[in-house]
């Protein structure tokens, strides 16, 4: 079993957790933690089955593509923080209405 | 000799946005004036692409794999028209109804979209269709959000959570299609698709996360608060633009990619739309609220779109042909719909269906707007509904599939059940009289534009067509029809 695969699955585990937490926690500070471990999870998986082999240079796409991720979301989440706030403010609690 | 048409319908709205936002008090100005380049560059592009076919553009000269391409083939074009066309509609009201403070929040936004939209519509590299993806939910989101409000805030909440979660389903997908088959250009991954297993899990995870984004049953949950809670332009160009968005990719990545590959998934993209049309069209007859009635015909006329998929296989060119043809005839309908119903509201103060007060006669042209994009909806003639809905009968009938006809039909007498009901109220006096507030001429004629072009699509289909030929968006399916 080689690294690439360790990371692949500790990604997926953490995709799985994520999408557990999103669902299931009504806060949404801890939803929008959960995407953001679910993100994570992506981009190990993402770095971890990047196509690369023993004496070969490591595969710069997906490197690429997780850096590009990490900066959608870093804004994605900066926009989830500030609708969380208002809506905080709005109602009183930073859950969804009527759920 | 071609010119730079399709980089300026990505490169204008972006500088406009940043534009917009340096300096608010011209936001107006500077969002009418980046509509009207882009209705131009559509048409540029649109005549450049009639005379020499497909459009292509190496960003920065680098060729795929390694570079990343702008593409445009008739299908492209098309959404994109619809972009530029129901824009520009959005844009002429929302210069009415968005005034000083509100304004300068809306045109950057407002402009931001735009720009994800185009760019969405000419990427052919899937990790780029991600990063556009993600561009348009984002500005949609804030603009869901922008009148602020428990009812606002906490549907754009819902929004953006439900499309951060879908993004993150297709950027898995975009990983496990990268490390079986090692490519991100669509083109190029057409080629070396194989049927592994891999192929399945990754149709899996795009699919959901595209059918989330795109609101269909049973993943609708979102869009009725969303749609339903947004400033009227914003909800005409969700319910008009957006979501033909993800429909687009999931669209692009079928043709191209899954669909010779996994076929039998195409069922389960038909049940889903079949319980979409008559799930969505029983809770628009239900709503007591215009917006409301609208947003759940939106999740009804996405149904439509999926009932395609089955037929596809053997009646590749009308099933697709079916496909853009409701998408863009449902674009403008729709938009001109939510444009209406802002009318409605801002004239009355509310939005109750039964209250509506006698509007047929106190604004007639907005009732006009509703009754012409009403009749795009249900799907009767003459108009674009009218011939997306026969392409998809034609196909049904042709193979024999009754289901999938008998929805179609069954869908349209819903409709046409729920947009009587509005029209109905309209006339009558309601019980208790509202005091009246005048609606901006603008803002009704914009509404009545875009309907009336949505009944103009059924007149110009042979064109329209023509246009969606270009390039042969769906060659690999016509070799049966």
């Amino acid at each position: 079993m080689t690294a690439g695969i360790v990371y692949a699955l500790v990604g997926a585990v953490l995709f799985g957790l994520g999408l557990y937490a999103l669902i299931v926690r009504p806060h949404l500070l801890r939803k929008i933690i959960a995407l953001n471990v679910m993100g994570s999870g992506t981009f190990l998986m993402l770095v971890g089955t990047g196509r690369s082999g023993v004496g070969l240079p490591p595969d710069a796409v997906p490197q690429a593509m997780v850096i590009t991720g990490i900066v959608v979301a870093v804004s994605a989440t900066a926009l989830a923080l500030t609708l969380m706030l208002r809506l905080a403010d709005e109602t009183g609690r930073a859950e969804l209405p009527g759920d | 000799m071609e010119a730079p048409w399709a980089q300026a319908l990505i490169l204008a709205p972006l500088a406009g946005a940043m534009s917009a936002f340096l300096w608010p008090h011209r936001a107006r100005a500077i969002g009418l004036v980046t509509m009207l380049l882009l209705v131009m560059s559509v048409a540029g592009l649109g005549i450049q692409m009639a005379r020499f076919g497909i459009y292509r553009h190496l960003v920065g000269g680098w060729a795929p794999p390694l570079g990343i391409e702008l593409y445009a083939d008739g299908l492209s074009l098309l959404l994109l028209a619809a972009t530029a066309v129901v824009g520009a509609g959005v844009s002429v009201y929302a210069a009415d109804y968005f005034r000083g403070h509100d304004a300068a929040h809306f045109w950057p936004l407002w402009l931001f979209l735009l720009a994800a939209l185009d760019a969405l519509f000419l990427s052919r590299d899937i990790f780029n269709i991600y990063v556009t993806l993600e561009l348009l939910g984002l500005a949609a989101v804030a603009l869901t959000g922008l009148g602020g409000g428990r009812d606002a805030l906490g549907g754009a909440m819902r929004y953006l959570l439900a499309t951060l979660l879908g993004s993150l389903l297709y950027l898995l997908g975009v990983a496990m299609l990268y490390h079986g088959f090692g490519a991100l250009d669509i083109g190029v991954l057409a080629l070396r698709i194989r049927p592994t297993p891999l192929v399945w899990a990754t149709l899996g995870l795009m699919g959901a996360g595209l059918c989330l984004k795109t609101a269909v049953f049973p993943l609708h949950f979102w869009l009725p608060p969303a749609h339903a809670n947004a400033p009227a332009p914003v909800s005409a160009a969700l319910s008009g633009l957006v979501v033909k968005a993800s429909l687009y990719v999931l669209l692009r990545m079928w043709i191209d990619v899954f669909g010779t590959v996994a076929a039998g998934a195409s069922v389960l993209f038909g049940v889903l739309g079949a319980v979409a049309v008559l799930w969505g069209s029983l809770q628009a007859l239900r709503q007591a609220r215009l917006k409301l009635l609208v947003a759940y015909s939106t999740v009804a006329q996405i149904g439509y779109l999926f009932l395609a998929f089955p037929l596809g296989a053997a009646s590749g060119w009308t099933a697709w042909g079916a496909v853009a043809y409701l998408a863009l005839s449902h674009a403008l309908a729709k938009a001109a719909m939510f444009l209406a119903t802002g009318n409605l509201l801002r004239f009355g103060g509310h939005d109750r269906i039964a209250d509506l007060d006698r509007v047929a006669q106190r604004l007639p042209l907005t009732t006009w707007a509703f009754a012409l994009a009403g009749v795009s909806i249900m799907g009767l003639p003459p108009s674009g509904g009218f011939v997306g809905k026969w392409l998809l009968l034609q196909a049904a009938l042709a193979q024999g599939r009754w289901g999938i006809a008998a929805v179609v039909v069954v869908g349209g007498l819903l409709a046409a059940a729920y947009v009587f009901r509005v029209l109905g109220h309209t006339f009558t006096q309601a019980p208790v009289p509202h005091e009246a507030r005048p609606v901006p001429a603008h803002m009704q004629w914009a509404a009545l534009l875009l309907a009336g072009g949505a009944v103009l699509l059924g007149f110009i289909a042979p064109f329209v067509l023509s246009m969606l030929r270009i390039g042969h968006p769906f060659a690999m399916w016509e070799a049966g029809s």
